[in-house]
């Protein structure tokens, strides 16, 4: 089996190093960073923190340079999706794309190249401290099922979830990703621009009595969205919450959104609350604070962009 | 009226100062030591739209000035307490006439003293460079009315003074109309502005694509008007229509709220939202991006300190 991890940042790199490990699997590595590509051809990629690992994926800035892959995994940030996914569409002419992205409209950005789309979502998380070298922060399970507008086969899906099992990252496949792909959007899109937009770290934005009430509000609303589509929610964004927020798990985490504000970086928020109220609209659910907390950050993106 | 105190002197107070000195005999109390001393030694030079330097007497005990007819307290909302308390068994026959943004600055003063009070709002900016020097900036008018023990004729004479000063003031017999406004008004684009850090600039009413901020601001005014008409206030101006005159003018305005936080200072989130979401809960209105707008400001200050 053959694997491009396209885009490999934080989440792409436990993909790829874990996934390299495998007898039986030939991995590719792109990204744009050349520099973190050298460094992953020269001395491997390698992994530390949740896991010590070295892999050995072939990578490459260059995507003439792909053989045709079995399988793509898209990990870029939710706005390179598109212009990513059309630089390296050739590869994947017979192979099946997944993406493991935040946000919503990854699936639809991919499916606009490729032929067999794969909705994941994952929870795994860390990040790059230096080329070739990334810090695994938390472990994580990972659902993959179809994408309903151009489904890549089941057993394909599931020979893919195999191979992530195998590789040390837990994933299963199933009939319906939606449930799980919500959850994570509904918890990021409640609690990652409030991070962004007050500078606290997870742990003291629940402990604010407030903003925790906040939070779930943003949460009742995504829920709202997610059931006027059918999608059962496979648990509780709330729990996420607050598990996240114990000292032991995620409370002196700063949002990725909070992590781009300080380094003055463009954020998902199009992707998580723009796609939640994107989809409120279609629908008819009125999402008012999701429409609040996107003009929020939108209105800082451009602060900075001045 | 012969005797005037301004009692803090930051941008607002300092204007004030600056142009009531050259009409009647001005004393300046403030908080720190070395702002009397500056301000009694060197005066106090206006630039700007008006150009004047002014003699001032200055202390940091009411003991050691002069006894006034009239006190603007030109303090900030958040210092507004402490201040009336310095000012607790001193000059009991003046009126103190209130200029804090928000509601109920007056009834924080009267929790003090026995003093007849009188309310206003104002609309007019500047700069302030130093202790002794402001700049002048937005020549925009002072609104005053009565409050506890006080007519339209009091407000009257103040306003008449403050105009012979060469300052914009206007009597009102009713100041809530035009205070409700300013209170709609700054409680969308201070918080907007200090949650995005963005100046008060045209994209606060543009509404062409979805994600443009003058959405949002105008959902906030909605709010906020939704609020002063159940109970019972009549907006003198429509806060959305100054929204777009004051962005028409081209300039950008960096509402103080943007600078307390950037300046990681306590902001007057509490007078002014705070204010106006107390009403709400009286009145029975929700307003739910106000109290979103409150809680973010809030912890935003948090973070800072």
């Amino acid at each position: 089996m053959r694997v491009c991890v396209v885009g490999c940042g934080a989440v792409g790199s436990l993909f790829a190093a874990n996934l390299a490990t495998l007898e039986d699997v030939e991995v590719w590595a792109f990204d744009v960073s050349r520099e973190h590509v050298d460094a992953i051809n020269r001395d491997g990629l390698r992994l530390t923190g949740a896991g010590d690992v070295v892999g050995r994926p072939h990578a490459t800035s260059d995507a003439a340079e792909l053989p045709a892959c079995d399988f793509g995994i898209v990990a870029t940030k939710a706005m390179h999706t598109e212009p990513a996914i059309r630089a390296v569409a050739a590869a994947f002419a017979d192979g099946c794309v997944a993406t493991v992205q935040n946000g919503l409209g990854n699936e639809e950005a991919i499916a606009r190249h490729v032929e067999r789309v794969i909705r994941g979502t994952t929870f795994p998380a860390g990040k790059v401290t230096a080329p070739g070298v990334v810090q695994w922060d938390v472990k994580g399970e990972t659902t993959l099922g179809p994408f309903e507008e151009r489904p890549a086969p089941a057993e394909r899906i599931a020979e893919l979830a195999d191979a992530c099992t195998r590789a040390g990252m837990p994933a299963s496949a199933v009939a319906d990703a939606r449930g799980p792909q919500w959850r994570k959007v509904i918890f990021n899109a409640a609690t990652n621009p409030l991070g962004a937009l007050t500078g606290l770290t997870h742990g003291r934005i629940c402990e604010r009595l407030d903003l925790r009430r906040l939070a779930s509000t943003l949460v009742d609303e995504g829920r709202a969205v997610a059931e006027a589509q059918g999608i059962v929610l496979d648990a509780d964004p709330e729990e996420l919450i607050d598990y996240a927020a114990r000292p032991d798990v995620a409370y002196d985490h700063k949002a990725s959104m909070l992590q781009d504000v300080e380094a003055h970086r463009s954020t998902e928020v199009d992707y998580l609350n723009g796609g939640i109220v994107g989809f409120g609209r279609r629908l008819g659910v009125p999402t008012p604070a999701h429409e609040a907390i996107w003009a929020l950050v939108k209105g800082m993106e451009a602060a900075w962009a001045q | 009226m012969k005797s005037i105190c301004v009692a803090g002197a930051g941008v607002i107070g300092s204007l004030f100062a600056g142009h009531l000195a050259q009409v009647a005999e001005l004393s300046v109390l403030v908080r720190r030591p070395e702002h009397a001393r500056a301000l009694s030694e060197h005066g106090l030079r206006v630039s700007g739209r008006s150009k004047l330097a002014a003699r001032v007497t200055a202390a940091t005990d009411p003991e050691e000035l002069p006894e006034p007819e009239l006190v603007i307290v030109a303090c900030k909302s958040t210092d507004l307490d402490r201040l009336a308390a310095r000012l607790e068994h001193h000059w009991p026959d003046a009126i103190v006439m209130t200029v804090q943004n928000g509601l109920g600055a007056d009834e924080v003063i009267a929790r003090h003293g026995d003093w007849r009070l009188l309310a206003s709002v104002t609309f007019m900016s500047g700069t302030r460079h130093d202790d002794t020097h402001v700049e002048y900036v937005l020549d925009t008018a002072t609104w005053i009315g009565p409050a506890r023990g006080t007519t339209r004729a009091d407000a009257e004479a103040v306003a008449l003074l403050i105009r012979s000063s060469g300052l914009q003031a206007e009597a009102f017999d009713d100041l809530r109309p035009a205070q409700w406004s300013k209170l709609v008004f700054n409680a969308t684009v201070n918080t907007v502005a200090a949650l995005t850090g963005l100046p008060h600039d045209a994209r606060f009413a543009a509404v062409e694509a979805p994600t443009d901020l003058g959405h949002l601001v105008r959902a906030l005014m909605e709010e906020g008007k939704a609020v002063a008409a159940a109970t019972g206030v009549a907006l003198r101006e429509d806060p959305w229509e100054m929204n777009v005159l004051a962005t028409q003018r081209g300039s950008a305005h960096y509402p103080s709220m943007f600078e307390d936080i950037k300046a990681g200072r306590a902001t007057e989130v509490d007078m002014i939202t705070g204010s106006l979401v107390r009403a709400a809960r009286d009145a029975g209105v929700a307003v739910p991006l106000h109290e979103t707008m409150y809680r973010l400001v809030k912890a935003k200050e948090a973070a800072r300190r």
